[in-house]
């Protein structure tokens, strides 16, 4: 068994396209789960809104990509309106129920041959991102994560570097609450949670500032287009979540988590519930549109069965991964997420190879689907185990009102 | 404590010492006024009160038997429900249909029977929940510290004050999920008082607390009469009633029947009827009437009437 190339695919999936998307896709989806308590179940809709406004906008009305972008995101907000408005003074379990069904609906119509001309039916929509690759400031050619590969240092030697030592300084923090500059005092901190035993948390945490410092060691590299999309996309991943990490430490968060907490204890002190639910049913909605339109532009392809429902479940399953409301939760849960299909996949095709699984009890094309199984069995088994997830917090979790 | 060292509580109770006792009366300063209320589930009248008025700067305690219809008339009040038809004025302003939190911002803040602590925030960000007016709760200043970091320091400090004499300072870093039911009796307290009411509304603050913890809760309950506030609450323990109201409002069936200073409404008819039943002293079985009987006109005459039965 090749375990180089094992580990190879399983770190250029958790920097990859989909671990991009999928993390835009879950933030959106923190904001509104994880910090409002918004059962959203159509994520997979405000997906194919932002790829569809843009490629709509683009092929059949010819205008600049640009434009098209700005129509992704007004068609996000539009969209969360009319789910929220006749939602979202009902029971959160209403809003669930609406929202697969309307994400269905869209995909529907998306792909409906009444629509044809328009949407491409269910061919889809192609030629529309010549623009966004014609700005591409790679020059041809294949590109590693690093430069170390090559002997020298280069500008994402300095960005792994900076990350690594993000991730170093949070698990000191976590080690030793309140000794580093700038850090607060933490609930957590005050009931005792900081220890001196390194915990999963600040395991998965090293690990991964390792892979990140390792990623410049392994020959995974990308083309130039796909290099362009994703450092445009872990930028839009980076910048949204300084937006939910600034929001969510302000008072317009801590109204949100209290509507997660208690809806009438917010209304009985004054909050407006409906507004906020709203603002954070756009806002997320906004996020996961950006997921949608780094989705299509990296393919350069919108396909409407691309949206269907499992996109909605795979990013709650990255976000509960991660551990909900919390920043890094939605990332590194979407990074571990597609590392782990990635590993699982690559790993079985490679025991069929080596011999080790014969082809009687495994073809080739049931690889992929086994290797959700096994995913999802870890899944059922972080539930049991680890429900708050890798960043979680188990007393937090422990306290929810709906367990 | 002497009357001297609560003049707030004198005052209240020399205002509604010569106020009729009947239901529906008018007060000298009424801070709510409320009229024909009606709310139905169905079949079921749940509330329909004709006529109440609340004094302000008193403790008014609102009591009845289980279903006679508090907490729904609380609900009402706080924009928690609508009613069917009705209006009620709150300092001179209308409010019948006004949205839950428009009514907590004009400044009438309820609390709920069944405690509603926000059990994954901390005790002190609970506490500054209840701030109104708060710059950073717009999305696009939240974005932008500088903009309220001032207010919020301002905020913390109030909060921390409150959460001193309500004794949670000790907690203020804890997760409000990990409080004892009594102490989330008092942070919902507590945190009624930092939106900064005028009337405030507690729905049975002392269920399920224990004796002592009774007894520092009352004692809050008036601090609030004494810092100008006005006091509703819903009680079903007598001896608080007694301990701290100026003036008690009994419902019953929906309705409101009596009114009075808590000293006079022990005594009334209609009260104890709705309490006990209307014949609750009336006899259920023969052998019962005959006891009875025996008591009011001794043995010697149950003797001499049994005898006449049997012949």
């Amino acid at each position: 068994m090749d375990w180089g190339a094992i580990i190879e695919n399983g770190l250029r999936a958790a920097f990859g396209l989909e671990a991009a998307y999928f993390a835009l896709a879950a933030i959106g989806l923190n904001v509104h789960f994880g910090y409002t308590g918004l059962l959203n179940f159509g994520q997979a809709g405000f997906l194919a809104i932002g790829a569809y406004g843009m490629g709509i906008s683009v092929t059949h009305f010819g205008t600049s990509l640009w434009v098209g972008i700005l129509v992704s995101i007004l068609a996000a907000v539009v969209f969360a309106l009319l789910l929220g408005l006749p939602t979202l003074r009902l029971r959160a379990d209403y809003l669930a129920i609406v929202t697969i069904a309307s994400a269905e609906i869209v995909r529907l119509v998306f792909r409906s041959a009444r629509f044809q001309p328009v949407t491409g039916g269910s061919a889809g929509l192609q030629n529309f991102a010549g623009e966004f690759y014609r700005i591409n400031p790679y020059s041809p050619g294949r590109y590693r994560l690093e430069a170390i590969y090559n002997g020298a240092l280069g500008p994402f030697d300095v960005v792994r570097g900076l990350l690594a030592l993000a991730l170093l300084w949070i698990v000191v923090d976590r080690l030793a609450p309140g000794r580093l500059p700038g850090s607060r005092r933490s609930p957590q901190a005050a009931a005792g949670e900081g220890r001196e035993v390194i915990g999963v948390r600040e395991m998965v945490l090293l690990v991964i500032a390792a892979l990140i410092l390792v990623a410049g060691l392994t020959p995974v590299s990308f083309t130039q287009n796909r290099m362009w999309i994703l450092t445009v996309g872990w930028g839009l991943v980076v910048i949204t979540s300084l937006l939910v990490f600034l929001l969510m430490r302000s008072p317009w968060g801590r109204v949100l988590k209290s509507i997660r907490e208690d809806e009438d204890a917010a209304r009985s002190l004054g909050k407006n519930v409906v507004s906020y639910k709203m603002q954070s049913l756009i806002f997320g909605g906004v996020i996961g549109s950006l997921g949608g339109l780094v989705f299509v532009i990296g393919n350069q392809s919108i396909q409407p069965d691309n949206f269907g429902t499992p996109i909605t479940f795979f990013a709650y399953a990255a976000l509960i991964l991660g551990g909900t409301a919390r920043v890094f939760g939605p990332i590194v849960g979407s990074m571990i997420f597609w590392a782990l299909l990635s590993v699982a996949e690559n790993g079985l095709q490679q025991a069929r190879g080596a011999g080790y699984i014969s082809n009687d009890l495994l073809t080739a094309t049931q690889v992929g689907q086994l290797r959700f199984m096994l995913v999802g069995a870890g899944l059922m088994a972080l539930m049991i185990f680890r429900p708050q997830g890798i960043f979680g917090n188990r007393r937090e979790i422990d306290l929810s009102v709906r367990r | 404590m002497s009357v001297a060292d609560r003049p707030r509580h004198a005052s209240a109770v020399a205002a509604l010492a010569d106020i009729a006792r009947e239901p529906g009366v008018a007060k000298p300063d009424p801070i709510l006024v409320v009229d024909g209320v009606h709310r139905r589930f169905g079949g079921l009248t749940a509330v329909d009160v004709d006529h109440l008025e609340v004094q302000r700067g008193s403790i008014t305690a609102l009591i009845g038997p289980n279903g006679a219809g508090k907490t729904t008339f609380f609900n009402l009040l706080t924009g928690f429900d609508r009613p069917d038809s009705g209006s009620w004025t709150y300092n001179g302003e209308r409010m019948g249909g006004t949205a839950a939190h428009k009514v907590a911002r004009a400044g009438m803040v309820r609390t709920f029977q069944l405690t509603k602590s926000l059990a994954r925030l901390s005790v002190l960000e609970n506490m500054k929940l209840g701030a109104t007016g708060q710059r950073g709760e717009s999305f696009a200043r939240a974005l932008l510290p500088p903009l309220w970091r001032g207010q919020e320091r301002g905020i913390e400090a109030r909060a921390i004050e409150l959460l001193a004499r309500f004794k949670l300072d000790t907690k203020r870093d804890d997760f409000a999920g990990t409080l004892s039911g009594g102490q989330r009796k008092l942070l919902e307290m507590a945190r009624a008082l930092m939106v900064e009411p005028e009337l405030v509304m507690l729905d049975e603050p002392m269920a399920g607390v224990n004796p002592a913890l009774t007894q520092s809760l009352l004692g809050h309950v008036k601090g609030l009469r004494e810092e100008g506030m006005t006091v509703v609450f819903v009680e079903h323990d007598m001896d608080v009633v007694y301990d701290i109201s100026d003036w008690v409002v009994v419902m019953a069936e929906g309705r409101i029947i009596a009114e009075g200073p808590p000293a006079a409404i022990g005594a009334n008819q209609e009260v104890i009827d709705a309490y006990l039943g209307a014949h609750h002293d009336a006899p259920l079985t023969f052998e019962e009437e005959e006891a009875q009987l025996a008591d009011a006109f001794g043995a010697e005459a149950a003797d001499a009437d049994r005898e006449e039965r049997t012949t």
